[in-house]
């Protein structure tokens, strides 16, 4: 049969086939062109950071040769006078963040619990992509929400409750005159850093094999037994990497920060006081920046913030490889 | 009937003493987890519909097709420049890379390339704008192919990512049969590979141009300085976008501005919340489809 159907006979109407050869080679060149393309793709990607954090130390080049590593700790910032020092800036970074995790890692941790223990298939369905709508809502609407919405509110009840419970602490100073405060914006930074910390801790806590969760039930484990003896021993570590990756979503947010942070200067102990964060000072100051140096200092900013990033984003890809779950955000 | 001893035999069958005491406790993180995940998606409906509330105010259509003060049509104008140009330039780069890490990289590379990801993919979005301003705005100007590039660098790590996992669950078998036909590599990537790939691809997509279109820090250095009256459409030149609009209209402290701001965040959140959840439903039905 297959001598009366030739591909000429099939092929009338169309281009004659090329020959085996010419195939053959085409297919060699192909194969080649097309891999070549792909590590072309990789390797502009890797040149890619290697040139942000290239252009980000040259650009911070004159402030770092000027003020070394005493940037680090000096509190005065004055573009007027030359003066710059990160100090009090890195120190609205650390407790901002710190503060957003205290709040949203816990929260996170237990709707991750809900999601992969507690929840009828159904409502998993629905629940979980919500929680991961509330990373795609913009830092930007977030923060606005966050000074017209969300700062009046903690002004006017939250702030003035926790300091008249627990103002014997300094962390629960009396409320500044407006909503603008550390803990407006650690608030806002939980909320950003809940839906990435619990979309990765779910995975992990599905991992858990069946048979062990099963096997510590059979022994007359309640669930909370269960969840601490056997889910939460056996992926800490897991949950810390999520931790991290929420820390350095948290620690880089520059935009809604910038807005309800209230911009303050100097080191203060209590949370309800303004401040400023290293990307926010970035944020607000660099499209105006005064000298050379300013703009030189605003890139040092971003230096220490490249490096406390990508610090948090290695420790938790490490940790994170003996789990094999890929990166934080939306999936 | 008394008891007498410990023992009762008409007592109900409850718990009593610690594994009351500890069943109780169990039921107590049951609710606290609930309330966990109760409160999470309370926030989301505040905030949603906070701004659907205030933003519904600002709506009609000459606030969509106008210049400022009427309305946003050139912020929407150029938002959609801009993402359209960083959406092209991500794209195959990112489908690239994932192809890369699914059909040539030995476990080492792929080691490697995956990191790169995931530290381009955590890299704060201010950096990437010191890194635009450096290289394309500074002693030359802002333009919206600037901001185009800084989205696009934020891109790239989702849509590689999310691509490279449809990739991963192309069976096999399809691979094989390929090869056992003498196809070779790149024709095979091309129309077997690729193509039962396509739909998880578009997800990754779309949600890539869901976080791009909110994306504000690049933009503050890339494309700010514009005239909110004109539409401007070059991409040479700074273009009006939704996100620094909102931006800057929230750091004026002007009531007015405000409803505007309002305005352009519900059209950017409902443009963002109905893109990711079309593009999951998409998934949800093509990894179905691939399972099957």
């Amino acid at each position: 049969m297959s001598a009366t159907v030739t591909p000429a006979a099939l092929g009338s109407g169309r281009a004659p086939r090329i020959s085996s050869a010419r195939r053959r080679q085409l297919d060699r060149v192909g194969d080649v062109l097309l891999y070549g393309i792909c590590v072309a793709a990789v390797l502009l990607a890797v040149a890619v950071l290697v040139l942000i954090a290239y252009q980000v130390i040259h650009g911070a080049q004159p402030a770092i040769s000027k003020f070394g590593l005493g940037f680090l700790t000096g509190t005065a910032w004055q573009p007027n006078f030359g003066v710059f020092g990160a100090g009090s800036l890195l120190f609205g970074t650390l407790v901002s963040s710190f503060f957003a995790l205290l709040l949203g890692a816990p929260v996170a941790i237990a709707i991750a619990l809900y999601l992969s223990m507690l929840a009828p298939a159904g409502v998993r369905g629905a629940i979980g992509p919500l929680v991961e709508m509330l990373a795609a809502i913009p830092s930007v609407i977030l923060g606005f929400w966050g000074v017209l919405v969300l700062a009046p509110f903690a002004h006017e009840h939250v702030e003035p409750f926790l300091h008249g419970a627990f103002g014997f602490i300094p962390l629960f100073g009396a409320p500044e005159t407006t909503g603008s405060s550390v803990f407006t914006a650690s608030l806002v930074l939980a909320i950003m850093v809940v839906p990435i910390i619990a979309s990765v801790s779910r995975d992990l806590f599905l991992a858990v094999p069946r048979e062990m969760q099963d096997g510590a039930s059979a022994l007359g484990a309640t669930r909370w037994e269960v969840i601490r003896g056997v889910v939460l021993p056996s992926t800490a570590s897991g949950v810390v990497a999520a931790s991290l990756l929420g820390l350095g979503r948290a620690l880089g947010e520059a935009i809604a920060v910038a807005q309800i942070i209230g911009a303050g200067s100097e080191i203060q102990a209590s949370l309800f006081k303004t401040g400023d964060t290293l990307a926010a000072r970035i944020a607000n100051q660099f499209p105006g920046a005064l000298t050379e140096m300013h703009k030189a200092s605003l890139y040092y900013c971003g230096v220490i913030l490249l490096a406390i990033g990508l610090a948090s984003n290695l420790i938790a890809h490490w940790i994170g490889r003996r789990f094999s779950f890929e990166g934080g955000t939306l999936r | 009937m008394s008891a007498e001893g410990g023992f009762d035999p008409a007592a109900p069958l409850t718990p009593s003493g610690n594994l009351r005491r500890r069943q109780l406790f169990s039921r107590f993180t049951d609710s606290a987890a609930t309330a966990a995940a109760v409160l999470a998606i309370a926030v989301l409906g505040i905030v949603v519909y906070t701004v659907a509330s205030r933003g519904a105010d600002a709506l009609s259509l000459d606030f969509v097709l106008k210049g400022a003060p009427a309305g946003i049509g050139p912020e929407l104008a150029g938002t959609a420049v801009i993402v359209a140009i960083a959406t092209a330039t991500a794209t195959p780069i990112g489908v690239l890379i994932a192809l890369f890490l699914s059909e040539y990289a030995g476990n080492r590379a792929a080691h490697l390339v995956k990191l790169t990801m995931d530290l381009m993919n955590g890299l704060p979005s201010i950096i990437i704008g010191l890194f635009i301003f450096g290289l394309m705005v500074d002693h030359r100007q802002q333009s919206g192919l600037a901001g185009a590039v800084a989205l696009a660098i934020i891109m790239v790590p989702l849509i590689a990512r999310g691509s490279g996992e449809v990739l991963k669950l192309v069976p096999a078998n399809l691979r094989e049969a390929a090869d056992a036909l003498g196809v070779a590599r790149w024709r095979a990537v091309l129309t077997v590979v690729l193509p039962s790939a396509l739909g998880g691809i578009l997800t990754a997509t779309i949600l890539s141009v869901a976080r791009a279109a909110g994306e504000t820090a690049p933009l503050i250095f890339a494309s700010s300085a514009f005239d909110p009256r004109d539409f401007a459409l070059n991409p040479l030149e700074a273009l009006p976008n939704v996100s620094v609009r909102i931006y800057s209209l929230s750091e004026e402290a002007n009531p007015a501005g405000f409803t505007e701001a309002w305005g352009l965040s519900l059209l950017l959140i409902s443009f963002i919340l109905f893109a990711s959840l079309g593009a999951r439903t998409l998934l949800a039905r093509g990894t179905r489809k691939t399972a099957r």
